[in-house]
């Protein structure tokens, strides 16, 4: 192995042990952490709040290029009718295929 | 419900996110393929990191002859989001044997943790809830590491793979599993703030942007629970007196 080999192998296996250490810390602690009742009361919002956070960019701004509220963007067009579906249906594989329809139609038919 | 079902059914709820991450292993196993790691290393990455936005900043990194250190702290404030994943998830594992609770830390992904979030809403007490969270969590995993091999050997044959939009499956599945919690005003509340937040912090490097809006959404629906309850509670000392 060269030095650069080596190097890059011991930073994958660093960030491994990083990543390892983030992700299953608390759930190797398992019983043995108790949350104050704040605490757990700030967690019962992470849910919605992060996966909202985690789409709310790629829908506004699906190319990473300033606000698109635009009819002319698919990502927003599929994520109002996948609102609509959930709200209408309340059925959580029909919204996706729905959601999933209309983006494909309006990327590849409305739009092309 | 059995074991099996029971797992097949979490793979099965994860197939969205699995179509969706499917572009991002190849173009993460091109990129490898065209850089400075051997492609063994990107698959090693894959296999043992296991986390995309990490692995993806991980490459710029090494392209610009950046440090360990810097590299392996990037890779802890990029991923601190699973540790807030693993803390809402723990009431769900901490009865589980610690071969389990290592297994499916390990596997802990965005798109597992939304998957879960929304199962957990739905059946807060299922028995065999973890052998889902594994489906979910084996799935994910299998598709990752078969994607960024395709990547690494045929990934100049897919060039325009980012511009067909699949990652919009994973924003049609978030949206299926956020949506039934909105009829909450403080949720509500609380997913517009982070909504907000991050959008306008979404050219903040490291993920910061995200937990920012995490914070701010998490205090948005915080302050409006108690104001609420504050609310309620005089109302019944009202009533009291």
């Amino acid at each position: 192995m060269t030095g650069t080999v080596l190097t890059n192998t011991v930073m994958i296996l660093g960030m491994a042990a990083v990543t390892v250490f983030v992700k299953a810390a608390l759930f190797v602690l398992g019983d043995r952490v108790v949350f104050p009742p704040l605490l757990k009361q700030a967690l019962g919002f992470v849910p919605v709040t992060v996966l909202t956070a985690i789409i709310v960019p790629m829908i506004l701004s699906p190319n990473g290029e300033g606000l698109e509220l635009t009819w002319r963007n698919p990502q927003l067009v599929g994520a109002l009718a996948a609102v609509l579906a959930c709200v209408v249906t309340g059925k959580q594989l029909l919204t996706i295929a729905v959601a999933l329809g209309v983006f494909f139609v309006w990327q590849l038919g409305v739009l092309a | 419900m059995t074991r099996r079902s029971s797992f097949a059914a979490g793979a099965r709820d994860t197939l969205p996110m699995v179509i969706g991450a499917a572009p991002f292993g190849v173009i993460f196993g091109t990129l490898v393929a065209a850089g400075p790691l051997a492609a063994w290393q990107g698959q090693l990455m894959s296999l043992s990191v296991y986390a995309g936005s990490s692995q993806f900043i991980a490459l710029g990194l090494v392209a610009g002859h950046a440090g360990l250190a810097v590299i392996w702290l990037t890779t802890l404030i990029v991923n601190l989001r699973h540790a807030l994943y693993a803390a809402t998830l723990l009431p769900h594992v901490a009865h589980l044997p610690a071969r389990w609770r290592w297994t499916l830390g390990f596997f802990l992904t965005d798109e597992t943790f939304a998957v879960m979030a929304g199962y957990y809403a739905r059946h807060p007490r299922a028995p065999l809830g973890h052998w889902y969270f594994l489906g979910s969590c084996l799935s994910m995993y299998a598709n990752w590491q078969f994607w960024t091999l395709v990547g690494l050997l045929f990934g100049a044959a897919f060039p325009q793979l980012q511009s067909l939009g699949l990652d919009f499956a994973m924003v049609a599945t978030f949206i299926a599993i956020v949506v039934p919690q909105l009829a909450s005003l403080p949720n509500f509340a609380a997913a517009v703030a982070a909504g907000a937040v991050a959008y306008l912090g979404q050219d903040v490097p490291y993920k910061l942007g995200l937990m920012a809006a995490v914070v701010a959404g998490v205090a948005v629906g915080m302050a409006l629970q108690r104001w609420r309850s504050g609310g309620l509670e005089a109302g019944r000392q009202e009533e009291a007196a």
